[in-house]
Parts: C-alpha cells; structure tokens; sequence
C-alpha cells in the first residue's frame, strides 16, 4: 500500500499541488495500479537488456548550420506573463 | 447533390471532385457545415470536435491534387498553426501553436486541408475520451455509449458521417480500439514511419500518428501521403519499400496466426463470435489459420503502464505556466515560483492526467526505478522476441481489437485498472513498434466489433493488403451510424 507520505512525497517531485481530498483517492488507486504492474516482478529477466525505443537512432544528426528560427515575439505570443525580453516568473528568490 | 455526399467515401469523393462532378469548395462546405451543427448542439450532438473552420483556407476550394481537397478533421493534440491545439486538456484551453505539426502540413500541401480539430481524452491518457477537458464524445451506434478513446472524437465523427476522414494517434491503441467501438478503420503504422513532430507527446517511444477512416483503401491514401522522414523528428524513417491503395480480394497463402494469449480468456463472448466468424471468412478467402504463442504477451499492459506513465510524467513537465497555457497564483504563496508551478498543475490537468504524473513520478524514483522502469523495459525486449519468433511462423497475427463493444458513459471511469483492460489485446504491438489495423467485422449486441490484424515492422502495404481482401468478403455495412 503506498501510504500517504508517499503520496505527498511523489507530488512533490511532480511539482503537483493535491487537494487533501485528492490524497487518500490518488493513494488508493496508484497501489492498485502499482500492485497490477508489479506482477511484472515474477518474470525471469536476468540478462535480458532494455528496450528503451524500438527504433536504432544512434547518429542522427544533421548538419550544424545556421537557419531561421522562430521570432522572439511569437515564441512569447502564449505566455500568460512576458515582457519584451522574455518569460515573466514570480522570483526564484522568493517564498 | 448533397443527398449523395455523405455516402461517398473519401476516395470515391476525390474522384468525383477528379472527373468534374463535384467541386471541392461544395464538399469543403458539407463537411464544415455538418461539423459546425454538431458542435452547436451542445448536449445534443456527439461532442466530436473542439474547433470547426469558419470558413476553407486558402487554396482549399481549389481542389489541388493528389487529394482533391477532400476535408480532413485532427485531433486536438497536432498543433496547427493560429488554430487551437489543446490536447483535451484545461491547462492548454486557447493555446495557438505558431507551427504545423509535420504530417497535417503534408496532407494539407496533398491537397487535405484541416476543416476540424477532434475531441480526445486529456494528452491521449484514456480509452473513452471521458477524460476530456471539454467533455465527453458519444458513440453515433447508441449516444449513450463512448466512443473509445483516446481518437474518440475522430473516430466517431468518421463514423458518424461528420468527416470523411481524419487523423489520430495511438499510443497504447487509442487510434483502433476507438476505431473498433465505432465500426471504421484505424490504423497504427510502423513506429518511426510518420513524423511525430508537433503532436503534444504522450509517450513518445510509443506514440504514433495514423488514419481513421470509413474503409480500407481511405486509410491506404492517406496514411501514403504521411510517410517519411522528417528532419524535425529524429526518430522517423524513410518509410522503406512503397506503399499503395490496396487492390488485394483474395488470401491465398497467406498465414495468419491467432495468438492464443489475446483471443481467450477476457475478451467477450460476443466479441469472439464475431471475430471467429471474420476467421472463417479469411479462411474463405485462401488464408491458412493457426496458433501461434505471444508468451509475454498477458505482461505487455503492466509494462505498458510503468513506460507509458514514465515517459508522459517526463513529457508533461512543460505544462507549468510559463511558456503557454494556463497560469494560476496561488493567493496566499504570489510570489512563490514553485507554488505557481504546482497551483497551476493542479487546477490545470484532469484526474486521469494527474494519476499518470504520479504513476510515472512514482516508477522513476530513486529506489523504485530498477524494480519498475527497468524490468518494464526489459519485458518490452522480450514481447518484441515473441512477436519476431511469431512472424517466424506467419505472415501476419490477428486478435480481437478491444475486449468487449463500447461501454456505457461512465460505467468505467471510478475504475482506472477496468478502464486500461480496453488495451489488452493493441498495447503489445504498441511496445514492439510494429503496425497493425482494425476493421469492423460485424455486431454483438447492435454494436461494432474489430478485428486487429499486425505484421512486423514496414510491412503496413501488406496489412494494408490483407485488411483489404478481408473487409471485401465480410462487407461491414456502417451506415446505421451515419447522422
């Protein structure tokens, strides 16, 4: 059973606010769903390697030229917050 | 002649606009016209699409070739240009990408002009499309039941007659098992053979664009013209050998294989009458049918759901409000930065989408991540040996697409496990890369069955192919769904 602390603690990494009324839920269901895919643990996996993607793409690399890239003005178009220079943040400094 | 329209596939709509019967401004209008009442209707409609043209963009009405302008409808998550691209999610609602995702930019140039964006469940986490932040899509077959998800909004506006073909992507199976509930074609391609960049990335080891459409030979024409290698996409391919509208009618020869592991235990009895019974009709046709073994294969969906979950908690960092999107203050934390993040996150992203984040956080975490991303990818090696060992004794594996026909608005969604059961039978071929189609292959219960059918990876003309011959002998009339 993943406990409460745990629950916090895994938010916290995901930089995800949890009402209070979200925590118990959210323990309950990731143990059921982490019980189900634990039963990978039963397999016989010695020696066998990863599959991290299905595709070999080692050495895709183009050529490093310069070319046109997106303009300031619309790269900050969606922001909620910019300023002529960039991304607007509460301060890093604070809180 | 609009009386007409609407029974004209996508193919046969290009050739009626090729030979002058039909112009492509008429059919732009029919298509854009029937989708804007469908959004209109609110509660009333099948919630199908979360943005309809105003009007055809320019160059549209022109009918350009190879595609003859014939309309095309994608989901939310490929970013369009001034168009909102929202991914079913809150967080994302009004964003205006200032791109093109590659392969809607293809079609477009094909002469495919973008009339809709579809419904989907929020980032593609789902198999309903209940999870959208923009409500539910209903099925057109009975509007009490989903649609499958998450393409669900493509799907049924396909179905439904809302769209004469459009395009989803499928991560775990959310382009054919919505396509199997709605009685049309998806398919998945190859992993690597269409170009990823500028869809809002789910699990990008996994996901994969592909066609929904009213037949075989509508998913041939399109899925040909979204091939190929895209240097903005350092994982796509040239797409080897070529790829046509399929002309095949019969099987001879051809070996199917129905793994016993994914036609059994857990799937519906309907579902397996009308999928033995497609068997028969292959068998009719020429093909050899035999067992094969896919031992790995009931340990796919708990691999599925440690990778899947780890790449999108990763993937759906961005969403923090900075960059786009929503931003939220937590009132009594201003000038927090981190309280911004983590308020935002949390008004911003649904149930489903937050339980994945945890999931994903939760299996790459210091301590859990041998014992659950590791061995995951690790059973990922081993489906892929199966499948390779498999394609040894066969040409191509058939299964049931999803377990049972569609379900009842909310009969799953207090149940996250019996919501990820609907991707049993599609989540193996989804971690070995290899592409695989669903056609409809008759009724249980009034309502639509699939029947998948995978090959190893490229051979798609050779799905493609197969698919054919046996949707000619099984003659699936969907037209009881059409509105």
């Amino acid at each position: 059973m993943i406990t409460r602390d745990e629950v916090l603690h895994v938010a916290r990494l995901a930089r995800l606010e949890l009402s209070e009324d979200e925590i118990e839920p959210m323990a309950r269901e990731l143990s059921a769903v982490s019980d189900y895919v634990a039963t990978i643990a039963e397999l016989d996996l010695d020696g066998v390697p990863p599959t991290s993607h299905v595709v070999d793409i080692s050495g895709a690399l183009r050529a490093d030229e310069p070319r046109e890239c997106l303009p300031r003005e619309e790269a900050l178009d969606q922001a909620p917050s910019a300023g002529e220079d960039g991304f607007l943040v509460p301060s890093p400094q604070a809180g | 002649m609009s009386a007409g329209l609407l029974e004209l596939g996508a193919a046969a709509a290009r050739a009626e606009i090729d030979a002058g019967r039909l112009s492509a401004a008429e059919l732009f209008d029919f298509y854009r016209d029937r989708a804007a009442a469908d959004r209109d209707a609110d509660g009333s409609g099948l919630g199908c699409f979360t943005w309809v043209a105003a009007e055809a963009p320019a160059g549209a009405r022109d009918g350009s070739p190879p595609l003859a302008g014939v309309p095309l409808a994608v989901k939310d998550l490929f970013c369009t240009r001034g168009v909102p691209s929202q991914s079913g999610s809150r967080i994302l609602e009004g964003y205006l990408p200032p791109y093109t995702a590659t392969v809607v930019s293809r079609l477009a140039e094909a002469g495919a002009p973008l009339f809709a964006k579809t419904n989907q469940d929020e980032f593609a986490m789902g198999s309903s499309t209940e999870n959208s932040g923009f409500g539910p899509s209903r099925n057109p077959w009975d509007r009490d039941r989903v649609p499958g998800g998450s393409s669900g909004g493509s799907a049924a506006a396909v179905a439904a007659g809302l769209a004469p073909w459009a395009l989803g992507t499928d991560t775990g199976g959310s382009i054919r098992q919505p396509a199997a509930l709605c009685g049309i074609v998806g398919m998945k391609p190859t992993y690597g053979s269409v170009s990823r960049y500028g869809m809002i990335a789910f699990a990008s080891s996994l996901d994969q664009a592909g066609p929904l459409t009213r037949d075989v030979g509508d998913a041939a024409l399109l899925l040909l013209h979204m091939v190929g290698r895209d240097p903005c996409d350092a994982t796509s391919l040239e797409f080897p050998g070529s790829l046509a509208t399929p002309t095949a009618e019969r099987l001879d020869g051809v070996r199917l294989g129905v793994p016993g592991e994914l036609s059994g235990e857990g799937i519906e009895a309907g579902v397996l009458d009308a999928f033995n019974a497609a068997l028969e009709q292959a068998r009719g046709l020429g093909a050899e049918i035999t067992g094969v073994t896919l031992p790995h294969a009931p340990h796919a969906l708990a691999a599925y759901y440690v990778i899947a979950p780890a790449e999108a908690s990763s993937n759906l960092a961005r969403f923090d409000g900075v960059r786009y999107g929503m931003r939220h203050i937590d009132d009594a934390r201003p000038e927090d930065l981190v309280a911004m993040y983590t308020r935002t996150r949390h008004d911003g992203f649904g149930p489903e989408v937050k339980r994945r984040v945890m999931l994903g956080t939760y299996a790459l975490s210091s301590g859990y991540y041998d014992a659950y991303y590791g061995r995951a990818q690790q059973v990922r090696t081993k489906i892929a040996e199966d499948f390779r060992a498999a394609f040894e004794e066969v040409d191509l594996i058939v299964t049931p697409t999803a377990p049972t026909v569609a379900f009842e608005l909310g009969e799953k969604t207090g149940d996250p496990l019996a919501m990820y059961l609907n991707d049993y039978c599609t989540v193996p071929m989804s971690l070995a890369g290899i592409p695989a189609i669903s056609i409809p292959c008759g009724l249980s219960e009034g309502l639509p069955v699939g029947i998948q059918i995978a090959g190893p990876a490229f051979s798609d003309a050779r799905v493609l192919d197969a698919a054919h011959a046996l949707e000619g002998a099984l003659g699936f009339d969907g037209s009881a769904a059409l509105v």
